[in-house]
């Protein structure tokens, strides 16, 4: 058990213990939650804000925020829509689908890296270059798109959306893929490495020759790629573009990170338990669905079970205290 | 003025930055430098002044605060209520009933934050799903029009004819967010409590073992900011003459990047009264420079979200470590 | 017999599983200066927080302030009965101006009041009057050198008219002249009847100015001696309960020339400094703070860039435009502030082993955890670091272990020359040994060591060569095994 403890942490097994908590909670008064087709809708909203969470991970990792996530997937978005429209809307061929995407990444990573530059380079915070990258790129793509939609892509993106792959969602094979992708990264390269020393001491890490400024580019320049990726999807799943879509689920990122034990401070944070906490959200969300709540009570109740779970942090933390004082 | 260039060194900066947009502007539309602008400038930017002087009172105190604009939001609603329930009310009713509710859920996010030692961007984000969810959940996102009239009535406390023939008025919440101001001056400047909240923020151990007591602190500091929240709201809705639950949704990160911009500092210790009205006037003024210049208004934000990011990039930039030999460079 | 000021009896205090006091007592008389030593973790720091109501004793404790007993102390009652305390790490406001953190106590109090700018700079102003300096009241504090901010310190001490002041390591970022003007003050108040403790483990300077010593070591009380004749050496020996023998290591070195520094000069900083250091050797660069020895050690580093002269490694000229082509190159620098810049403190012992060879231990591109194990392993062991697990975090760890795992940090890049930045700042006496034996083998197997130090001690006994500098210029050079202590000491207060 401790070997367990010690290989999963104990936040994976506290929050796993809280899925079960919620899968009891919803299957005994929910009749349809332990369904198929619960988990399989489950397993189609999950990836859109799995993807966004892991871009707004690891700028928190290194001591920042990306509050322009949404955005910056809406941009990337805009650019392969704006591809495949100039390239026959519906008609297009596939090729024009991989340059749009191809388009979409390189937009998603140079807004990304606009912002590591300047964090970087004047040293200002984060959480503000990433507002003002916020508001810039909202009104970037409020001015492109007169704060319409944009639709009439190719059925070929159908199944990215919405098909299945041995009976898996596309889109939920693309999240896995992202987070393994994100969870080498953090904990495997070089990269990953530096970003977890910049969160803790920047300073520290400069002195011990650790690449910072080249670091924290790189660090905004992933985030952005993965808000691209998320951006993708996003086309393909609602076929249609639309800026501002998205717009409330920024927050709810953060909320993620923090339920997965992220240090708000910086310096430590895992793929794996922000991926269960990404889980617990979404199941909390789909059984308060299925007893007739919209939306809205979720989003309260994601907020409430927040504080419920830095709450519990707080006990478990004072409990050993106690035991030896 | 050396001693203003020296311990308000972005204040100074962002001045400096307004009054070349400003003078540029007044050359380049004849309708930017005019009473009836500067006013209706004032009139529309009110209450983000206000939000923002509540928001810096955090700041200073080495917190931050993501949840005041819809707990604004919160209070509206509520107040729509109260007033129906005591039957229909007044100003002063009004300010008192706002500023209480505001207060209120301040508190909250204060106690979460002091009694389980929780950081406050993380308490925020909850309480900011928490409140916008529950709001949205009993409210079923339904616009309220019912106001009392005292409410909903336009209060015009000073009016001048031009001689173009347009009026320049000064409005209610021009007058609430001067008062707001000054009140909160009083307190960060001139209280031993407000020079407290500054030591708080600049270093919270020093305060602890100086006997500061911190669990007021931070009920003072999220107290105000809940206050001015709830006033806010209560003046946002005296000029749309209605309740959107969702209507301010997404405006606490404006308000927090003028904050910011006016020299606060993230982490504590640091931002005036002075600088929040210049932050907002800043992205303000853009505005409606780009505005009277006949820019498309969807490009507004565009630009002053580039502004806000040279802005910074700017002030964040030592420019005498460009001519002084590089000390550090890592 | 004088007055006591305060009189501790039977304070204990557990944390956790850390007894931090067993049962000790404590004195100090009015108008006294009195020093409390012992090693770090010995219980200093804790009693000061009792005594000034940050703490709260175990039961059983009687604390005696003045003559009166005090059921219970806190911040607000100590500092009425005029206890203040001058923090090692000052507890100042940066952001706020010298005139507010000096007056800062006319701030305190649940009820708002108003503040009244001209009476805090009237107080201010008198503060610093007692102290015969003169500030920019208007000047935020973070604008000021460390040694005035401990001036503003002793001021704000001063204005809340304290009885009695304890001060937690004060001389430690001080300059001889500082500590000077710092003894000059606490002989006024002394001579007024404010009684002063000086809490440190290096207590040289303050030893004759005071006159009784009281011993702490483990949580207990080891005695209260009078400083009358007691030496440092004496004092060392009690506070870690070993006996050291003062040797000196010097010898002939032979090695090539590794480092040849030529007439290196910085704005500002330090100017014409020449010397060689060759492979194998310990070579000390001693001076007072303020002499440019950090900002030399930090140029080799390529932290910063010399404006004239040159620097060869093995007979090449080399630049440096970033401290990552220095690692490259083969030097490495241990940083003289360990807690912030020599060590990620919440990060794990491993991670910050490997901080700095990360390339070393990627295969394909990624991390090979087991390459990784065995480079921690191999480092623990070469170095005897006392560690539980590799993964715990590296705060955790004792000043002497801590300095050990920045050393394995270094040492695994595989350098050809070592800059070690006051390598025993914060280490215990105890452990300090231990450090310069690691030393002295590195010297042995050929590496290069540049060893900077304010303790003329101390780079006298490890030193093959010692160089002197001052106002940013080498001065001079000794051979330890010619100089006596009170020699290089003359030389450096001179």
């Amino acid at each position: 058990m401790t070997r367990l403890r010690n290989a999963l942490g104990g936040e994976v097994l506290g929050l796993i213990g809280f899925l079960i908590l919620v899968v009891i909670l919803f299957g005994l008064t929910a009749p349809r939650f332990l369904t198929a087709a619960n988990f399989g809708s489950i397993a189609f909203q999950l990836p859109e804000l799995g993807l966004l969470t892991l871009a707004m991970l690891i700028p928190i990792i290194s001591g920042g925020l990306n509050l322009a996530i949404v955005f910056t997937a809406n941009i990337a978005g805009l650019t392969l829509a704006w591809v495949l429209n100039t390239h026959g809307g519906v008609d297009a061929g596939f090729e024009w689908f991989v340059v749009g995407s191809l388009g979409a990444l390189i937009v998603g990573a140079l807004a990304g890296m606009v912002m590591g530059l300047v964090i970087a380079y004047t040293g200002a915070h984060p959480i503000l270059v990433s507002l003002a990258m916020m508001i810039f790129l909202r009104g970037l793509g409020e001015f492109l798109t007169k704060g319409g939609d944009i639709s009439g892509f190719p059925d070929y993106l159908r199944p990215l959306g919405h098909g299945l792959i041995l009976g898996i969602p596309v889109p939920l094979i693309l999240f896995a893929v992202a987070a393994f992708v994100w969870h080498i990264l953090l904990t495997r390269t070089r990269h990953g490495f530096a970003a977890t020393m910049i969160g803790s001491n920047i300073r520290a890490a400069a002195y011990s020759g650790i690449h910072t400024k080249r670091t924290l580019t790189l660090i905004y320049t992933l985030s952005g790629l993965m808000c691209a990726v998320a951006g993708i999807l996003m086309v393909a799943r609602f076929n249609s573009v639309r800026v501002g879509h998205g717009e409330a689920l920024l927050l709810v990122t953060v909320l993620a990170c923090f339920l997965g034990g992220v240090d708000p401070f910086g310096g430590f944070g895992r793929v794996v338990p922000v991926v269960i906490a990404l889980i617990v959200l979404q199941a909390l969300s789909s059984g308060l669905n299925l007893l007739g709540a919209n939306q809205h009570l979720s989003t309260a109740v994601w907020g409430l079970f927040l504080i419920g779970v830095m709450v519990l942090r707080w006990v478990a933390a004072q409990i050993p205290k106690r035991r030896k004082g | 003025m050396h001693s203003f260039l020296r311990n308000y060194p972005t204040e100074a900066k962002l001045l400096a930055v307004l009054v070349v947009i400003c003078a540029a502007l007044s050359s380049a539309s004849p309708s930017f430098l005019t009473l009836v602008n500067f006013t209706d400038l004032l009139n529309n930017n009110a209450v983000n002044v206000i939000w923002a002087v509540g928001l810096v009172v955090v700041l200073i105190a080495g917190g931050i605060d993501i949840s005041f604009a819809v707990a604004a939001s919160v209070v509206q609603y509520l107040c729509v209520f109260v007033f129906g329930w005591i039957g229909g009310g007044n100003w002063a009713i009004g300010f008192v009933v706002a500023g209480v509710l505001g207060i209120s859920l301040g508190l909250i996010n204060a106690f979460l934050i002091h009694q389980f030692r929780i950081i406050s961007i993380v308490v925020t984000i909850a309480t900011f799903n928490a409140f916008f969810g529950l709001l949205m959940f009993f409210s079923s996102g339904r616009f309220l029009y019912n106001l009392p009239g005292w409410w909903s009535d336009r209060l015009i406390l000073w009016e001048y004819e031009t001689s173009g023939g347009t009026w320049a008025e000064i409005r209610l919440p021009v007058v609430v967010m001067v008062v707001a101001m000054f009140a909160t001056w009083a307190l960060i400047r001139h209280t031993t409590t407000g020079r407290q909240l500054y030591a708080f923020g600049d270093n919270p151990e020093g305060a602890r073992r100086a006997g500061i007591n911190i669990a007021l602190m931070q009920a003072i500091a999220f107290g105000w900011m809940g206050m001015m929240a709830g006033i806010g709201g209560l003046m946002q809705s005296h000029i749309t003459r209605e309740v959107v639950p969702n209507a301010l949704y997404g405006r606490e990160l404006e308000v927090l990047a003028a904050v910011v911009l006016g020299g606060a500092r993230l982490g504590g210790g640091r931002g005036s009264v002075l600088g929040c009205f210049l932050g907002v006037a800043l992205i303000a003024v853009t505005q409606n420079g780009l505005n009277l210049m006949g820019v498309s208004p969807y490009a507004f934000k565009m630009v002053v979200g580039l502004t806000i990011l040279i802005a910074i990039s700017m002030s964040n930039l030592d420019f005498s470590a460009m001519t002084a030999p590089k000390r550090r460079d890592l | 017999m004088a007055e006591p000021a305060i009189r501790l009896t039977s304070v204990s205090k557990r944390f956790g599983g850390v007894q931090a006091l067993d049962s000790v007592d404590f004195a100090v008389d009015a108008g006294e200066v009195h020093c409390l030593a012992g090693e770090n973790g010995c219980g200093k720091s804790t009693i000061i927080k009792i005594v000034t109501g940050v703490y709260q004793p175990d039961p059983g404790a009687r604390i005696e302030l003045f003559g009166e007993v005090v059921e219970k102390v806190t911040p607000q009652e100590a500092r009425a009965r005029g206890i203040a305390v001058i923090w090692q790490d000052l507890a100042l406001f940066p952001e706020m101006t010298v005139a507010e953190n000096i007056a800062f106590e006319t701030m305190l109090g649940n009820r708002p009041r108003r503040v009244s700018y001209p009476a805090m700079r009237k107080r201010a102003v008198a503060a610093l009057a007692r102290l015969d300096v003169d500030l920019d009241l208007d000047a935020r504090l973070n604008t000021l050198p460390i040694a005035q901010r401990q001036v503003v310190a002793i001021a704000r001490a001063l204005v809340s008219d304290a009885r009695l002041i304890f001060m937690d390591e004060p001389t430690a970022s001080l300059t001889q002249s500082e500590t000077d003007a710092l003894l000059d003050v606490v002989r006024k108040l002394s001579a007024r009847g404010v009684a002063v403790v000086f809490v440190s483990h290096r207590l040289a300077e303050v030893l004759d100015i005071s006159s009784r010593v009281t011993v702490f070591r483990d949580g207990r009380l080891v005695g209260v001696y009078p400083t009358e004749g007691m030496t440092q050496g004496r004092l060392t020996e009690l506070m870690t309960g070993k006996h050291f023998e003062t040797t000196v290591a010097a010898r002939d070195v032979t090695g090539p020339p590794v480092l040849e520094v030529q007439g290196l000069t910085r704005q500002g900083e330090y100017a014409d400094v020449s010397f060689t250091l060759h492979a194998g050797e310990v070579l000390g660069l001693t001076g007072l703070i303020g002499a440019g020895r950090s900002e030399l050690g930090h140029t080799l580093f390529g932290m910063s860039r010399a404006d004239a002269g040159q620097v060869l490694l093995d007979g090449k000229p080399v630049r440096f435009p970033s401290n990552r082509a220095a690692v490259d190159a083969g030097i490495a620098y241990v940083s003289e502030d360990r807690l912030s810049l020599g060590l990620i403190q919440p990060q794990s012992i491993a991670d910050n082993t490997v901080m700095a060879v990360l390339k070393r231990i990627t295969s394909g591109g990624l991390i090979s955890p087991a390459k990784k194990a065995a480079l921690v392993d191999h480092w623990i062991r070469e170095l005897a670091v006392k560690i539980g697990e590799p993964t715990d975090a590296v705060s955790t760890l004792s000043g002497g272990n801590q300095q050990r795992v920045v050393l394995a940090k270094w040492l695994a890049t595989e350098p050809r020359v070592l800059i070690l930045d006051s390598p025993t700042v914060g280490v215990d006496v105890g452990a300090r040994a231990g450090i310069f034996r690691i030393v002295r083998q590195l010297a042995e197997t050929g590496l290069a060591i540049l060893l900077i130090s304010d303790e003329a001690t101390e780079v006298l006994a490890n030193a093959d060569r010692v160089l002197h500098m001052a106002g940013g210029r080498i001065l001079g050079e000794y051979d330890p095994r010619e100089t006596t202590l009170q020699g290089l000491e003359a030389a450096i207060y001179a």
